[in-house]
C-alpha cells in the first residue's frame, strides 16, 4: 500500500466526517453488537456484520458504534445481534441473516421500531 | 466453516478474548514450496503448558457457557488432512502464537475465502486492539497496520461511512493486488 497517499486520503476522510458530525444534531448514541464466538462465526456472523457495515456505508449513517463480542451462550440463536439506542434497554435479536440485519438497521436503528419476529426475550 | 478466512477470524477472536493489545495476522502462500501458512500472534494473557497440550482436544475449553470448544480442533484436523499441522506456542502473561500450515495445492485444502471481510470485521469490531495484517504470495506482500490510521483519525469512529469505505477499499485492493500479481506469473 502506498502509505503516504493513503494517509492523505485519510485526512480528507476525517475532515468530511467532522463536517458531518458538526452539521448533525446529537441524538442518543447507537450501538450494534455482533456475537463473534466460534458458533456465531460458523452460523454466518461475519456476513451479518458485513451487511451492517455495508448498510452504514450505503445509507451514509453517522455516529453508530459497531462492536463484536465473544460467545454469549445462546448458540441455537446465532448469529446474534444486540442493538442499544441511547438509554433504552438493549434489544437482542437471534438468527440474524444479512437480510434480517438490513431490516433491523432500517426499522430499529433508523426508525426506532423493534423488529419483533427476531427479538429474543432474555 | 468452509473458508480459511473464517477460521482465521475464529482464532483472532480467541486473541481478543485473551485481552491482547497487539495482534498480528499473517497469511503466507509460497507457490515454490507449495505451502500455505496462517499465523495469529498476540500479547494476550496466554496459557500454561497443560492447557496448550490439551487444546486440540474438543472437550477442553476455557468457556463457561458451554463445555465443548471446537474451533481449534477442527482447524487442526483440516490442516493435518492436507499434509500440514497446527502448532500453538503460549506462555502465561506473554501471549500466544498459533501457526497453521497446509499443502497449498492439496485437493482438500479449504479456499482462503473472504480475507478482506475477516480483516475488516476484526478492525471494526475490536477497535481497542492494534492490528497488523500481512498477506503474501511469494515475493508480493500487502501489509496493513492500523496504528497510523487511528492516529490520523484522532477518535473519529472507524464505523463512520467515509472511514468504512476507505478501510474496505484499502483492504480489498491490497489483497487483490497480491493475488493478481501472482496469477500473472
Amino acid at each position: 500500500m502506498d502509505k503516504i497517499k493513503s494517509l492523505e486520503d485519510l485526512k480528507r476522510v476525517r475532515e468530511e466526517a467532522l463536517k458531518k458530525r458538526e452539521a448533525k444534531i446529537v441524538t442518543g448514541q447507537k450501538q450494534i453488537i455482533v456475537g463473534m464466538g466460534t458458533v456465531g462465526i460458523a452460523a454466518g456472523a461475519r456476513e451479518t456484520l458485513k451487511a451492517i457495515l455495508d448498510f452504514i456505508e450505503k445509507e451514509n449513517l453517522s455516529d453508530i458504534v459497531v462492536r463484536q463480542t465473544g460467545n454469549i451462550g445462546l448458540d441455537s440463536w446465532e448469529p446474534i445481534v444486540q442493538v442499544i439506542i441511547g438509554d433504552e434497554p438493549p434489544v437482542t435479536y437471534g438468527k440474524v441473516t444479512p437480510d434480517v440485519a438490513c431490516r433491523i438497521m432500517k426499522e430499529h436503528v433508523m426508525n426506532h421500531t423493534v423488529v419483533k419476529e427476531y427479538k429474543i426475550e432474555t | 466453516m468452509r473458508e480459511l478466512a473464517l477460521h482465521l477470524l475464529d482464532i483472532a477472536e480467541n486473541s481478543v478474548s485473551a485481552r491482547a493489545k497487539n495482534i498480528t495476522i499473517e497469511v503466507i502462500e509460497d507457490t515454490r514450496t507449495d505451502r500455505l501458512r496462517m499465523s495469529v500472534i498476540d500479547d494476550g494473557c496466554g496459557m500454561d503448558a497443560d492447557t496448550v497440550a490439551k487444546i486440540a482436544d474438543p472437550f477442553v475449553t476455557s468457556r463457561t457457557t458451554r463445555k465443548v470448544g471446537l474451533g481449534i480442533p477442527l482447524l487442526k484436523a483440516a490442516a493435518e488432512a492436507c499434509n500440514g499441522f497446527l502448532h500453538i506456542q503460549s506462555a502465561p502473561n506473554l501471549g500466544t502464537r498459533v501457526d497453521v500450515e497446509f499443502q497449498r495445492s492439496h485437493i482438500d485444502r479449504m479456499p482462503l475465502g473472504d480475507l478482506a471481510g475477516t480483516f475488516l470485521g476484526l478492525l471494526i469490531g475490536s477497535p481497542e486492539v492494534h492490528w497488523i495484517f500481512r498477506y503474501r504470495i511469494d515475493d508480493r506482500q500487502f501489509e496493513f497496520d492500523d496504528a497510523p490510521i487511528k492516529q490520523e483519525l484522532e477518535g473519529i469512529l472507524l464505523s463512520e461511512p467515509e472511514v468504512l469505505k476507505f478501510l474496505r477499499n484499502t483492504l480489498e485492493s491490497g489483497i487483490q493486488e497480491v493475488q493478481s500479481a501472482s496469477r500473472r506469473l
